[in-house]
């Protein structure tokens, strides 16, 4: 007995669910309709100026739209859309710039248009397949129940004709059967217009085999860094101070003297070669990073420079260890720009979690005036986020003052805050 | 005698030139990079090279091979490399040029001041001064040379010291025996490894280096 039940429950239970999930794209579908208008009248106030702004920020909604199709598409149906988005450049650049470049970023991908083409075509598609399993089991379902209660002798003569009896149980199976193979062929509908192109694919290809050059020359570079300030600081100190405390072992009962001013060097060299090592450790992976996070690391940074630095972060939880590295030495590296060029008495740091991105704000009361294009720290600051997608701008007028911002693609873990 | 420095790095320099003036050695250039070193002891011409393998310019092997070119201008120059690593193929490089002395030490080396002192007057006088390091990665890599595997453990350390570029007595004091045993043992390790027997100390470190670096 129990087990007929648990079996019609396995059986039931997936049924329902299908039907729901094609109910919620057919909803969902008609909802969208709303933005698509939206960003029609957007892209349309381009010449006006305002769509500059307007236009990208409604077609990244319909983007994240389309994203989440294809999450949907994914988990419910296995089929796997691939995204199919240029990335952004990590060229600095001052704020009106950026908007402008962020507008032919968005606006000149195709991928936008056929995100935006979906919402439109989604409406029918979506109304056939979303919605048919819904109606084959409802249907089906509402037959079997009016024959049981006939069965019962609880209404007085069969509901309809015997053909139409078998057609309308028919469509019970039916559904069961066909509902999940309908949620697939919405999948793959809408895969034809959310998947990249060949194309597409290949020039995707051709960027990340550079990305990863450029990510493998860093590291190289970067291990050759430390080897090179091993070799000539702290290897180098650890040698002097072993000459000198076996030159002063020689000269302690002839030249005293001479014994104690070679100690009192080879004390301060022992003293170099931890200061050294402790900077080389900051440089490979900040102690306070590992410790606690990027929010206590850029916390501990803020308190070690020479100016307050007032610091605000809202994460929601943690980034990857590779984000968060790269978050904190681009942080590191604008705070230090502050620091040597700005002339500030004041700066903050903000750090937020916004839609997929990581925003990180650094900003000074200073002299402003600062050039993006001159390189610089700002040209550490972009090699680095390029392996992540990410963006730099740049807003420094004369008389200050000036911010930076910094935006990398991440996820958070959730775990912990 | 007179002494040619070749190291980039000011602190080492300064302290290197204070020790050998202590012990009365006369420091005639101290140079910072690889094509003035190779000036200063073609012009100079020394009584020993004292050389860091790396340099500036190219902070790679600058100064071990403006010590190799030096050598191949002026064979009879004594030049004593030190490094903060030591590698083989460096040592393999130093010995193929030149006749003079020759060392190659761990720049660790220099805080047993009297051994250290000792052995760049070794190199100055002709000798070899080979760091134990560069040794036993020598002959770690006749682990399975069956010649070698002749020699008994004794005769094994007495190899060792010999390739550093010990003497006789110095083995001897060093393993505390006479210098006789040593005698017999070098014998017997030139007679199992084939090496044409030569009563100069100098000649028979080149032989078991050579032997040892082939």
């Amino acid at each position: 007995m129990i087990d007929v039940g648990e079996s019609i429950a396995r059986l039931v239970r997936p049924t329902l669910r299908t039907c729901l999930r094609g109910m919620l794209l057919a909803v969902t579908a008609v909802a969208r309709l709303p933005l698509f208008v939206a960003s029609l009248v957007c892209v349309l106030l381009l010449p006006a100026g305002l769509g500059v702004v307007l236009a990208p920020k409604s077609l990244l909604a319909v983007r994240r739209q389309a994203s989440l199709q294809r999450r949907w598409a994914l988990e419910w149906s296995g089929v796997t859309i691939a995204t199919p988005y240029r990335p952004r450049s990590a060229k600095p650049a001052n704020r009106l710039f950026l908007a402008f470049r962020r507008c032919g970023w968005v606006l000149g991908d195709p991928a936008t248009w056929r995100d935006l083409v979906w919402t439109l075509v989604d409406v029918p598609v979506s109304g056939v397949l979303g919605l048919l399993p819904g109606f084959l089991v409802g249907a089906g379902a509402w037959t079997l129940g009016d024959d049981i209660l006939w069965l019962a002798g609880w209404v007085g003569s069969a509901p309809h004709g015997f053909l139409v009896q078998v057609l309308l149980l028919g469509m019970l199976p039916l559904g069961v059967i066909a509902g999940p193979w309908l949620l697939r062929m919405h999948a793959a509908a809408a895969s034809s217009l959310l998947a990249p192109t060949k194309k597409e694919m290949a020039a995707r290809v051709g960027q990340l085999t550079e990305s990863r050059w450029d990510a493998v020359d860093a590291s190289a570079a970067e291990l050759r860094r430390i080897e090179r300030d091993l070799h000539d600081g702290a290897q180098a100190r650890l040698v002097a101070l072993g000459m000198n405390i076996g030159f002063a072992e020689q000269m302690v009962r002839d030249n005293p003297d001479l014994a104690l001013t070679l100690l009192a060097e080879a004390r301060a060299s022992s003293g170099e070669a931890l200061s050294e090592l402790r900077a080389l450790v900051r440089g490979i992976h900040p102690p306070a990073l590992a410790e606690r996070g990027l929010d206590g690391a850029v916390r501990a940074l803020a308190l070690s420079l020479p100016l307050p630095v007032d610091v605000h972060i809202e994460l929601p939880g943690r980034p990857s260890a590779p984000v968060e590295s790269a978050a904190y030495f681009t942080i590191a590296e604008a705070l230090a720009n502050v620091v040597k060029h700005s002339g500030a008495t004041r700066a903050w740091v903000q750090l937020e979690y916004d839609h997929g991105r990581l925003v990180a704000i650094v900003g000074d009361n200073g002299a402003g005036g600062a050039n993006p294009r001159a390189g610089g720290g700002l040209q550490g600051i972009e090699r680095r986020l390029n392996a992540f997608d990410g963006t730099v701008a740049v807003t420094s007028p004369a008389g200050g003052p000036t911010q930076v911002t910094m935006e990398l693609t991440c996820e958070l873990s959730l775990a912990r805050t | 005698m007179r002494v040619v420095l070749g190291e980039d790095l000011t602190l080492l320099r300064d302290g290197l030139i204070r020790l050998f003036t202590a012990y009365g050695m006369e420091v005639v250039a101290a140079v910072d990079s690889g094509p003035e070193l190779l000036r200063a002891l073609v012009h100079h011409r020394p009584d020993v090279a004292v050389v860091d393998v790396r340099l500036p310019p190219t902070f790679t092997d600058e100064g071990l091979r403006a010590a190799i070119q030096a050598r191949t201008q002026l064979p009879a120059l004594p030049v004593l490399v030190l490094s903060q690593h030591v590698e083989q193929l460096y040592a393999k490089e130093l010995l193929s040029v030149g006749t003079g002395g020759l060392g190659y030490l761990l720049k660790d080396r220099v805080s047993d001041v009297l051994r250290f002192i000792e052995a760049v007057r070794t190199v100055a006088g002709g000798g070899t001064a080979m760091d134990p390091e560069v040794v036993s990665q020598l002959l770690a890599r006749h682990e399975r040379d069956e010649q070698l595997g002749r020699l008994t453990s004794r005769e094994r350390e007495v190899l060792g010291l010999m390739a550093e570029g010990h003497s006789n007595a110095g083995i001897a004091s060093r393993l505390v025996v006479t210098e006789k045993a040593v005698s017999k043992h070098i014998g017997n390790i030139f007679t199992k490894l084939d090496l044409y027997p030569a009563e100069d100390a100098n000649r028979r470190v080149l032989a078991v280096l050579t032997y040892l670096n082939a």
